[in-house]
């Protein structure tokens, strides 16, 4: 079953195209990596998917259901999708657990007592059960990451959006976070992924999907679309990237 | 961390020793300036030529007992005006502050509205807000009118919130949209976000400039004496009038002084507490 399926998508800002007739679909449980050089669209793409753009033009639909047509209430959307930032966007006058617990109470109408225990369980698993009532100014770059892919999950999302969530990490403190994607994955997670780092794409998604100027021009299976592109536009970034010393 | 005593290397302890050094010496060196400025002032002033009648007609302390109780009455006016004000100011300054904010084409005649008031009540000279409240209003003879004093407080809470929305409205302002995206990405509504997200962090980040606010305010709320009220000033100008003397206006000037203080170290402490957090500490 499909969990989410673009149609056609396009969106301009003032007049330079950024998604060109885009199409992308997701199956349940399957992590899907955008990969592509900055501006190529993907972060517009996770914006467009959680209406946080409007679109230009096409469809989007979550669970069958079309979430781009007019009369849609938005919030009611995006309690079903979760989004992590790339500059994490935690609440700095909030102490982890009210981070984590906010949604939950207000959109979901759980007790404070049922979101916290919820928010604990999550923060255990994760290894920041020390961290509850700390603010976030006072975490690692990398514990904040984690505890912002914790409060997107304290909403139980059928579909979870990454932004380049390592991009503003540094080196030491990626694999913390990439390791708990991993196990997002195993437990069945549906992910869709804006990443710079090609070789955690190869290992995590089941699919990859190039994208240049507002298309996908190239997807498929990671050993295809690492180990053998057959678009020269494909080639040529992985090229880039391969010089860089990124893959 | 080690629990072997660190010795200093001879360099760390010279610097030391210089450092103390010049502790001791820019000490010596404030204290010796101040002396010297504060005794050519006192000297330049009580040796002037008129200091003698300036101190009879400025610093009677027999006539600032007299004064004091009567100015300490209309003092309390002062501090009652200014508690039920700042509080009116900041309540109506926020809400107007939102209403601003608003989006969507429904609003568009309440953001009018807000805008327009913002705009005119920071133009309109506060005396004469004032006048045409408590002279103006009560010719209209209604029933119920309240009484002068109310409406003396009413004109102060126009003019403040008009100043007060725009603090708050720089505020609001001054939130990062990643915040406002990131609290709408969980589903929180607009209505939620302002209240959850925006709003906390607006009125921590401008708390300084708010009660500067309300310090000025402080002074401001002595001119309702102009429609008849007797505040801390106006008491003093009558005592000044009886008794040919203008000590009771020290006397009021110094109140007005201690009661800012508490106000104004709040704010100091409150600003400070406000950088720390700027720089992350």
């Amino acid at each position: 079953m499909d969990v989410l399926r673009c149609r056609g998508l396009r969106k301009e800002f003032g007049g330079q195209v950024v998604l060109d007739s885009l199409d992308l679909t997701v199956a349940e449980h399957q992590v899907v990596a955008l990969i592509g050089a900055s501006g190529s669209g993907k972060s517009t793409l996770l914006r467009c998917v959680n209406l946080l753009e409007e679109l230009h033009d096409g469809t989007i639909e979550l669970d069958g259901e079309e979430i781009s047509a007019p009369g849609v209430d938005p919030d009611q959307v995006r309690r079903r999708i979760g989004m992590v930032f790339q500059s994490y966007n935690l609440f700095p006058h909030l102490n982890v657990l009210d981070n984590i617990t906010l949604a939950p109470r207000r959109v979901h109408g759980r007790s404070r007592r049922e979101a916290e225990d919820r928010a604990r369980e999550l923060l255990a698993r994760v290894g920041l059960a020390a961290k509850a009532d700390t603010f976030p100014d006072r975490l690692s770059g990398g514990q904040q990451q984690r505890v912002a892919i914790v409060r997107a999950l304290a909403n139980s999302p059928r579909l979870l959006l990454l932004d380049e969530v390592t991009s503003a990490l540094d080196p030491e403190l990626v694999g913390e976070v990439l390791t708990m994607i991993r196990d997002l994955k195993a437990e069945g997670m549906t992910m869709v992924l804006a990443t710079h780092e090609m070789s955690f794409a190869r290992d995590v998604a089941d699919q990859v999907c190039f994208l240049d100027a507002g298309r996908v021009v190239e997807s498929g299976p990671p050993e295809q679309v690492f180990g053998g592109p057959t678009q020269p536009r494909t080639r040529q970034f992985l090229a880039r990237i391969i010089e860089a010393g990124r893959l | 961390m080690s629990t072997t005593a660190h010795v200093h290397s001879p360099a760390q302890r010279a610097r030391e020793e210089y450092r103390r050094r010049q502790t001791v010496l820019s000490v010596l060196i404030a204290a010796a300036s101040t002396a010297a400025v504060g005794t050519l002032l006192a000297v330049a002033v009580t040796g002037a030529p008129g200091w003698d009648r300036v101190r009879q007609s400025f610093l009677d302390p027999r006539i600032a007992r007299d004064a004091l109780p009567r100015v300490l009455d209309g003092l309390w006016l002062n501090v009652r005006l200014l508690v039920c004000c700042a509080i009116g100011a900041l309540l109506l300054g926020l809400l107007i502050a939102i209403l601003r904010t608003l989006r969507g084409p429904v609003f568009f005649p309440i953001r009018a509205l807000a805008a327009g008031y913002t705009y005119t009540f920071r133009g309109l000279p506060l005396i004469i807000v004032l006048y045409l409240l408590t002279l103006g209003v009560p010719g209209l003879r209604l029933q119920g009118m309240p009484s002068v004093l109310v409406l003396g407080g009413l004109a102060l809470v126009l003019t403040y919130s008009g100043y007060l929305a725009e603090v708050f409205r720089a505020g609001i302002e001054s939130v990062h949209p990643s915040q406002l995206a990131a609290a709408r990405s969980l589903g929180l509504t607009y209505r939620q976000t302002m209240r959850h997200v925006v709003l906390p962090q607006a009125v921590r980040r401008v708390a300084p400039p708010l009660l500067n606010d309300v310090v000025a305010l402080q002074k401001d709320v002595g001119l309702v004496s102009l429609a008849g009220p007797i505040d801390a000033v106006r008491a003093a100008q009558i005592a000044t009038a009886q008794s040919f003397n203008y000590t009771p206006y020290i006397v009021a000037g110094v109140l007005f002084v201690l009661l800012a203080i508490p106000l104004i170290a709040v704010t100091d402490q409150v600003t400070l507490r406000a950088a720390r957090r700027q720089s992350g500490g």
